[in-house]
């Protein structure tokens, strides 16, 4: 029954899991998020409120030094725009509140939604649907792209050698996930 | 026994690996290894199929994926039948079940075979001219009838059962084709430290290695240093290698499709693997090492099963053990044949003339012959030849004349010399260039970044090309960055010589004759439909292939496009490159759709959208509407109601106490920064630097031509931050028009946008009882008329989470829209629902949702416009701040023809009989009984039966529509003509006071 002053989260994906020998796909806990948009001036600012320094370099993630902060990350989307997310849920767009200088921070925490894909193939079943050269070389650990996976839009970050984030728009999850679900059928590394 | 043409210690096949499979329901012993070709060689079977057009018997022609002949459909079950397979390609597995194609009742009993008869009424070009009269038959008779005789194969009936895969991939070095040059060019490549892709279509590595059994590679026989070799690659790091892949396609900027075969030859596949691969790779560079193809000799009836390239003969022998007849007959033009005849004698077949149609074969061939006793006619040639379902005889005669011998033979092994292939570098829009000295085509210049390695590059030695390859596979490494260089050194002898050989008609196929001397094996075309061809007026080779078809079988010409040139070069009496030589297109071979399309099959073809709240519209009963990619709950039908029912409930409830609406999938965009305003002054027509926070404001956006683009509600959050809200459809299209418009023409505001449709569920709360139903859920918020008025908006809490609570109305009621974070949306949905049911409220769906609109006239962009429609057209001119200097569109709409009079206007339409519903489309006239064509005065945009107005109600675009007011006009339909009453564009309600609740 329906708790009037309690409303309930369910995430989209909730209760979805896809193990194999070589890859594992399970959605990541729910997260806050914000979009953060800025000029040069603000980012040592917006830098030190979230306790992360925002990269500066292209396809490029930083993590959140301190330990009380662990797991947050902001990703490089494009030249004045970032992806911050805390799966501690913390109120990020209250930390940015308090910089003066000129910024914009939307709040996106349930418009995304983020898959983990993790194991051996996990490249490989990402590269089922996206085409860029995801090598380690050329993606490494940390590295992070606004792309596509088959016919969603999708952002990409490599968290380890073998474990990918997937954030997608909540409403595409459904076709994500079934999508890697699908990619994952087929065992090639 | 796996046949009994199998030669013991031939081969490299196990005898002891034996397996069934059948062919035309009867059943064959098989080797493992066999393709389909040698299996059925070994048991003597040469006739497998039928030609497309006259149906004549075929055997196979060559022994790889050139084959034009032996096509056959494999089938496993009713839904994995697959048509023309290249019985040369597909390997035999136990069990496997073969059928032929292009014939009925049998493959030795074809009724087709009667168009071999009639052939001179099928010459090239006819049905361009047969067909032509009475005009009327051809869509009727002919076309029908061509169809249904055309193609080849059958497509299975039934859904795809098997799966396909697609890898995304990049690599420094991407080398096609697996033979002795691949391989050294992929071992140099890998051995330097590049990441390198090879690969092969066949099952194994080797290329021509498979059946030049003379050569040595390292000392040792040559195949197995390819196979030693292709296991040294696969163990490496950086490379993969790919055996049973064909790279089909060369695209833009080094883009190269492949595809895999996974399961094709396996008898009982694992389910969970994928049928075929597609391997879709970006290559810094592109090693292109694709071989050569023999070229059949062209001469009279050189198609009867058991006539075939040596090379194909050879591959049989040496590689399946297999002897394709055991009186051989051989015809050529060069030297690489005498091999073959050499390899069938020192097995014991008896090989029975040697006719070369030279009168000098090369150096050491006859005395070679001499001493295995075979009879070499040189100076001769085969001018015909006897047999009906398999060769019986050749007729041989000398080439300046003389009495013709008749050879009794049972095969016919012919080789008129090799054809670089040159496929895959045409394809990377790469130009061939003629070499006059060999006449043949040969990669000229380059547009890609690849490079073409022996025998497709014309480099016939084998040592050279070795080298060629070799030092292509260590330029390529070091041009992408690789530092180190090893010496890769691969060494080789006891290699022939493949250069030579001819093009074109041989002896006794002239221009002279009429013979059947076929040149296009798969699409029928002989020598003299070349001929005709020419003499019709096509002079160029690409007039030439489309009259004669010629090359554009599913081989795409791989054994026909040099001597359809030939011939054609030698009719306009004009050299071969002056004639030109046809684009060579993707596919190489056929691709199954299955490998295109891979995963986007069933639910992933494309994504489904579904809202926060959308399972629980399931659960009570939504019927669902696609809208873009997104499925909306259209209505609630409840036991017994129709759609009718349904919406009209839906209508009156809403009216008399409320409804519930999710219309979570409205396009939303966060507009924030200190320009926020003054950026939606410049996108809207409306003004907005005067909107108080916690105000909202419907808005009309145009393009730069004056048109309208989208419309929607926009709340002020605060004095630097916006909540947009756009049509379902137009949020995409909306950000980018914004975000454009932000970064070409006013990138000195300071404001950002950020979509933010799916952050927020929205469920709209409408109607007399709104408020009521709503307030006992909301924290922090006064929802009293005065506090909050219509368009107003709020930040609270609802049922103890955020919400962004909008005052606004899209059915005139007085209503909410309740936003809350998605994820809680179901929830709150569901707290709200349970308030409302009690009161008797309803849900209700975008039916509905249509029909209240259209009662207050409020329009739907795309639906009551269409891109050619201005706010004054739709009646919005209130719409527009007079006052502002500048906005997007503000030019476009004063545009001569845009404040023209007589344009069409957006009016209400009342059907005099108010029972009937007109059609959303249907044209409207003044003068019912003006002929045809009558003068369309617009047309009607929206249409419903309103259960609240007790009439049907229509809204259309009208010439000069709001001038007519009163009068009355006509609907004509195809069964009858419909009254009408131009009215205003609100039927219900028209002063608006319900909204104010």
């Amino acid at each position: 029954m329906a708790d009037r002053n309690t409303a309930l989260r369910a995430a989209p994906l909730d209760g979805r899991l896809v193990r194999s020998a070589h890859v594992e796909i399970v959605p990541a806990d729910v997260a806050s998020r914000i979009v953060l948009r800025a000029r040069p001036e603000a980012i040592a600012p917006l830098s030190r409120a979230l306790g992360v320094k925002l990269p500066e370099e292209p396809k490029t993630s930083a993590k959140a030094k301190a330990s009380r902060l662990a797991g947050r990350i902001a990703l490089w989307i494009g030249p004045d725009e970032w992806l911050v997310v805390d799966p501690n849920g913390a109120d990020l767009m209250a930390l940015c509140s308090k910089v003066k200088k000129l910024h914009s921070a939307v709040d996106v925490s349930h418009r995304n939604t983020a898959i983990l894909v993790a194991g051996e193939a996990a490249q490989s079943v990402i590269s089922a649907g996206c085409p860029q050269d995801l090598s380690p070389n050329i993606f490494p650990v940390g590295a992070c792209s606004r792309t596509v996976l088959g016919k969603a839009e999708i952002v990409l970050v490599r968290e380890d050698a073998h474990v990918f984030r997937v954030e997608c728009w909540r409403s595409f999850s459904d076709y994500v996930f079934a999508f890697l679900a699908d990619a994952a059928r087929d065992a090639v590394i | 026994m796996s046949g009994a043409n199998r030669i013991a210690g031939a081969g490299r096949l196990t005898p002891a690996r034996s397996l069934r499979f059948s062919f035309d329901g009867e059943l064959y012993t098989g080797l493992e290894g066999d393709t389909l070709a040698s299996a059925l060689l070994a048991n003597g079977v040469h006739l497998m199929g039928r030609s497309f057009k006259y149906h004549r018997p075929r055997g196979v022609l060559g022994a790889g994926s050139e084959e034009p002949n032996a096509l056959m459909s494999i089938e496993r079950d009713r839904s994995r039948r697959q048509p023309n397979v290249r019985a040369t390609v597909q390997e035999v597995f136990e069990g496997m079940s073969a059928v032929s194609q292009n014939r009925w009742p049998s493959l030795a009993f074809d009724v087709g075979a009667v168009n071999n008869v009639l052939s001179p009424l099928f010459a090239a070009g006819f049905y361009y001219k047969t067909f032509m009269w009475p005009k009327r038959a051809w869509e009727k008779l002919y076309e029908p009838v061509i169809r249904g005789t055309a193609g080849l194969g059958v497509a299975p009936d039934e859904s795809d059962t098997d799966h396909y895969s697609n890898r995304y991939t990049h690599c420094d070095v991407l080398v096609l084709g697996g033979g002795v040059c691949g391989l050294s060019a992929a071992l140099a490549a890998a051995q330097s430290g590049a990441s390198v892709m090879l690969c092969d279509e066949q099952a194994q590595f080797g290329g021509a290695l498979a059946f030049e059994t003379g050569i040595r590679v390292h000392n040792e026989d040559g195949f197995a240093w390819a196979a030693q070799t292709a296991q040294k690659l696969s163990a490496m790091d950086n490379v993969r290698i790919l055996n049973r892949t064909t790279a089909f396609g060369y695209y833009a900027q080094n883009f190269v499709g492949l595809v895999e075969r996974v399961t094709d030859h396996l008898a009982d596949p694992d389910p969970a693997l994928p049928r075929e691969r597609l391997w879709q790779v970006r290559a810094k560079k592109v090693i292109i090492a694709t071989g050569a193809i023999e070229r059949p000799m062209v001469f009279a009836n050189n198609d009867r099963p058991g006539i075939m390239l040596s090379s194909a003969a050879r591959t049989y022998l040496n590689h399946y053990g297999v002897a394709v007849g055991t009186k051989v007959g051989v015809y050529t033009a060069n030297d690489s044949a005498y091999e073959a005849a050499f390899d069938l004698k020192r097995q014991g077949v008896a090989v029975e003339t040697i006719v070369d149609t030279r009168d000098a074969p090369g150096e050491g061939l006859l005395s070679t012959a001499a001493d295995l006793g075979l009879e070499v006619l040189t100076g001769q040639s085969v001018t015909d030849t006897k047999g009906a379902r398999r060769v019986s005889a050749m007729v041989v005669r000398p080439n300046g004349g003389g009495a013709a011998r008749t050879i009794p033979v049972d095969a016919l092994i012919m080789s008129a010399g090799w054809t670089p292939s040159v496929h895959m570098f045409s394809q990377s829009r790469g130009k061939v260039a003629f070499d006059a000295s060999t006449q043949r085509f040969l990669p000229g210049d380059y547009v890609q970044d690849c490079v073409s390695v022996g025998a497709c590059n014309g480099t016939d030695d084998m040592p050279a090309a070795i080298e060629e390859a070799l030092a292509a596979g260590s330029n390529a490494a070091r041009a992408t960055g690789s530092k180190r260089s090893p010496k890769t050194k691969v060494s080789c002898e006891g290699a022939g010589n493949w250069s030579g050989g001819m093009s074109g008609a041989a002896a006794g196929a002239g221009p002279d004759t009429t013979v059947k001397a076929f040149i296009d094996f798969q699409n029928d075309v002989t020598a003299k439909d070349i001929r005709l061809a020419v003499r019709e007026g096509m002079h160029s080779i690409e007039h030439v292939k489309r009259f004669t078809t010629n090359g554009m079988a599913s081989d795409q010409g791989k054994t026909s496009n040099m001597h359809g040139l030939a011939i054609a070069a030698e009719a306009l009496d004009r050299e071969m490159p002056q004639v030109g030589l046809t684009t060579f297109r993707a596919p190489y071979t056929p691709v199954t759709f299955g490998s295109i399309v891979n995963h986007a099959r069933g639910k992933l073809f494309d994504p489904t959208r579904r809202t926060p709240m959308h399972y629980w519209e399931e659960e009570h009963g939504a019927v669902f509407e696609d809208v873009g990619q997104w499925k909306r709950a259209w209505y609630y039908p409840r036991v017994g109601e129709d759609m009718h029912a349904a919406v009209n409930r839906e209508c009156r409830t809403v009216r008399e106490v409320a409804g519930l609406f999710d219309a979570s999938t409205l396009g939303k965009i966060e507009v924030v920064g200190p320009d926020a305003a003054r950026f939606l002054d410049l996108i809207y027509t409306n003004g907005w630097t005067k909107l108080k926070p916690g105000r909202c404001k419907y808005g009309i956006m145009l393009r730069e031509d004056g048109f309208i683009y989208d419309d929607g509600v926009v709340a002020r959050l605060a004095e630097d931050r916006f909540h947009v809200t756009t049509t379902t459809g137009g949020a995409p299209r909306v950000l980018n028009h914004m975000e454009d418009y932000l970064q070409t023409e006013f990138p000195d505001l300071d404001v950002w946008l950020t979509s933010t449709s799916e952050q927020w569920a929205v469920i709209a709360v409408q109607g007399p009882k709104a408020r009521e139903i709503i307030a006992p859920l909301v924290e922090d918020i006064d929802l009293s008329g005065e506090a909050m008025p219509h368009m107003s908006a709020r930040e609270g809490k609802i049922c103890g989470v955020p919400t962004r609570l909008f005052r606004v109305s899209f059915t005139g009621e007085a209503g909410f829209e309740i936003n809350v974070p998605a994820d809680h949306g179901r929830a709150v949905w569901e707290a709200v629902w349970a308030q409302a049911e009690p009161l008797g409220a309803c849900a209700y769906g975008t039916e509905a949702m249509h029909v209240l609109r259209a009662e207050k006239g409020f329009i739907i962009v795309g639906q009551d416009t269409d891109g050619t429609v201005t706010p004054d057209d739709a009646g919005l001119n209130w719409a527009i701040a007079k006052s502002k200097p500048d906005f997007v569109g503000i030019r476009g709409m004063k545009r001569p023809d845009l404040v023209a009079e007589g344009r069409k206007q957006l009016v209400g339409l009342k059907t005099r009989n108010p029972m009937t519903v007109l059609e959303e489309g249907a044209q409207i006239v003044a003068d019912p009984n003006e002929a045809v064509p009558m003068t369309m005065l617009g047309h009607v945009t929206s249409s419903y039966w309103s259960e609240n107005c007790g009439c049907s109600i229509a809204m259309a675009l009208v010439a000069n529509g709001r001038a007519r007011r009163g009068e009355t006009l006509y609907v004509p339909m195809p069964d009858r003509t419909i009254e009408v009453e131009v009215t205003g564009t609100v039927f219900f309600d028209e002063e608006g006071e319900r909204v104010n609740g």
